[in-house]
């Protein structure tokens, strides 16, 4: 069962390609830099034509869209946080930083306001491409598959909307599609039935073009590139942010040895991931496949034996 | 290293959100846990039964278990988004797959008992019969087990936890299903091995779910909770009432067997719809995701993120 070997950090299937395959790419998104103006949720959907949804007023701060799903390929999160952006977490306001403290930078308290600080997160999530991809893994008709360039996308022509790759994400990241029934428009008049998520632009790439969102973002937050080389650079990202004190920074999905092989698109997060509805410390699952089919077939063999045995003794 | 952020213990989330989606599947799915596990078991109970000379058994556990593996397929078609597509299911072949597993299983295991159950009664083409009747026999355990697999296969808590059981308890369930229809359609003088099976598969059954619920700790409580809570009684009740009947006066009254074996296999329905439900409502609550990876990552740490290096 080399398929479900997990040592490689290499994506599955990705190797297949030979001359064609491509450089591996992914988004490296920093939420330090993120203003929360949703140009990549509409880029997004503008130019994969994805039906309307959300718009509903959640009351999560300025979040309209809440998760990802089968119309919402980028859902940029809105968390309100009373402790500072950069500097001391649990201190009192009124006591000024201690002399030498590394941690109390002439940023970290701005203007010095009294215990009032407030910081606001934001994060564009999206579908994380991972190395070892449980959508793709668990998909029965092949309709999910690894490209060229190492990501993960659902063909349309292939789907039958058997739903089994919807549980299998460790992050909730597709759904099957469900519109609104609309029978002025004959393209929406009836039930898609079929399974969507990001495509990383897959067309887009093939044209040798930057993904939508990513070229819509105005403040860099959300960065395309090399996977490699997208990994340097929020290395040193990090390390920029952690000697300038900034609170709770850290990478998401950078590291290859992680439960899904490293992600196709990872995160800088102010928070630990679940502040961001992030699972803490996902795993692909079929990580356990091999002894799941094993323990199987030993329960198969029982209940073959078991059944056998009812016509063994006893009265008829 | 240390956690800048964590402020004691209490769970944090997003407005409370679930993190990871609950299936789309609806009431086809559950349904045919429990008929696929029929076909595959009433697939044993007929060889076995033609094996010790009981042909009045081996006939009906034929016929039932054709009947089931014709109904499993379009229950499953039925809950597709694209059900014209459900072919596509057959265009590859994928270990990694236990849909894809399962379909090939349910195509080789509906397809045998299908042509045993028809040559059977056109009582025509013995040689053939006794082929197909051992493949379905062969396929049967795989179909009645391989859905323990598909369930644990995903990220739902309450399924990929119980991933060591499920299969277990599906193979029980499976058992004590394929006794009781056979109990149900068998005169209770040739229906004893079907009795013994209805009676122990409820019983290992209960005794594999009770261990299961214990072994996940207090994600276990799912299991006890909403609607997985109401159809666990209702298993637990029909099953047990069932068994006894078959056990105290299936022998003598057909009437009672006829009515035990009935509530055994709505028992056995309703615990596959407690597993169905048990899976959407650890989905469903972001706590039974993030308490236990957040516990994980507490003992020995996670590569999913990467903390600045303080030292």
């Amino acid at each position: 069962m080399s398929v479900l070997e997990q040592t490689s950090v290499h994506p599955d299937g990705w190797e297949s390609y030979g001359d064609e395959q491509q450089e591996r790419v992914g988004f490296f998104t920093d939420t330090s830099v993120c203003i929360g103006c949703k140009a990549c949720e509409v880029a997004c959907k503008e130019w994969n034509l994805i039906p309307a949804d959300g718009g509903a007023w959640t009351g999560e701060s300025y979040d309209h869209t809440s998760h990802l799903g089968a119309n919402t390929w980028r859902h940029v999160a809105f968390v309100e946080q009373e402790k500072p952006l950069v500097g001391l977490l649990e201190a009192p306001a009124a006591k000024p930083p201690a002399p030498g403290d590394k941690t109390a930078l002439p940023s970290a308290a701005p203007g010095g306001n009294g215990g009032t600080a407030l910081r606001w997160l934001m994060e564009s999530d999206v579908c994380k491409h991972c190395t070892h991809a449980a959508c793709l893994d668990v998909c029965p008709t092949g309709a999910l598959f690894r490209t060229e360039f190492g990501t993960v996308v659902v063909q349309q022509d292939i789907c039958n909307g058997c739903g089994y790759c919807v549980p299998a994400c460790p992050f909730g990241v597709l759904d099957k599609r469900h519109l609104a029934p609309a029978p002025d428009l004959p393209a929406f008049a009836k039930e898609d039935g079929r399974v969507w998520k990001c495509t990383l632009c897959y067309d887009r790439l093939k044209g040798g073009h930057e993904p939508a969102c990513a070229k819509a973002c105005p403040t860099k937050s959300i960065q395309f590139g090399p996977l490699d080389e997208l990994r340097e650079r929020a290395d040193a990202r990090l390390e920029k942010l952690s000697a300038e004190g900034w609170n709770g920074a850290q990478l998401y999905g950078r590291d290859p040895e992680d439960g899904v092989g490293g992600f196709g698109a990872f995160f800088l997060l102010l928070d630990d991931p679940e502040v961001y509805g992030l699972p803490p410390d996902p795993v692909v699952t079929t990580r356990d496949l091999p002894q799941m089919w094993t323990n199987m077939l030993a329960a198969a063999g029982a209940l073959l034996v078991g059944v056998a045995a009812a016509f063994v003794g006893g009265r008829s | 290293m240390s956690s800048v952020t964590a402020t004691g213990t209490e769970m944090r989330s997003y407005y409370g959100r679930p993190v990871i989606k609950e299936p789309t599947w609806t009431w086809e799915i559950p349904t045919y846990f429990f008929t696929g596990g029929l076909a595959g078991a009433s697939s044993v109970l007929s060889t076995s039964a033609r094996l010790a000379g009981n042909e009045k058994l081996a006939r009906t556990a034929l016929y039932l278990g054709a009947a089931a593996d014709l109904v499993s397929p379009a229950l499953l078609i039925s809950d597709l988004g694209r059900p014209e597509r459900f072919h596509h299911m057959l265009r590859v072949v994928k270990a990694t797959s236990p849909m894809n597993v399962g379909s090939w299983v349910l195509l080789v295991s509906g397809g045998a008992s299908g042509t045993a159950a028809l040559l059977e009664l056109a009582g025509r083409l013995k040689p053939v019969k006794v082929l197909a009747g051992a493949v379905a026999t062969l396929a049967g355990p795989a179909l009645a087990t391989y859905t323990g697999v598909l369930v644990a296969d995903t990220a739902v808590p309450a399924w990929h936890e119980a991933r060591r059981e499920l299969p277990w308890i599906f193979a029980a369930s499976a058992a004590a299903s394929a006794g009781a229809a056979a109990s149900v359609f068998v005169h209770p003088r040739e229906a004893g091995p079907a009795r013994r099976l209805a009676v122990a598969g409820v019983l290992a059954e209960g005794a594999l779910m009770q261990a299961m619920e214990l072994r996940l700790g207090k994600l276990g409580e799912v299991y006890r909770q909403g609607g997985a809570a109401r159809f666990s009684w209702a298993a637990k009740g029909l099953g047990a009432a069932g068994a006894a009947l078959l056990a105290r006066r299936g022998r003598k009254s057909r009437a009672a067997a006829v009515l035990g074996g009935t509530l055994v296999c709505a028992g056995e329905l309703c615990l596959r719809w407690t597993v169905f439900k048990a899976g959407f409502q650890s989905a469903r609550d972001p706590k039974y995701v993030i308490e236990s990876q957040r516990q994980r990552v507490e003992r020995g740490g996670t590569k999913a993120t990467t903390k600045p290096d303080t030292t």
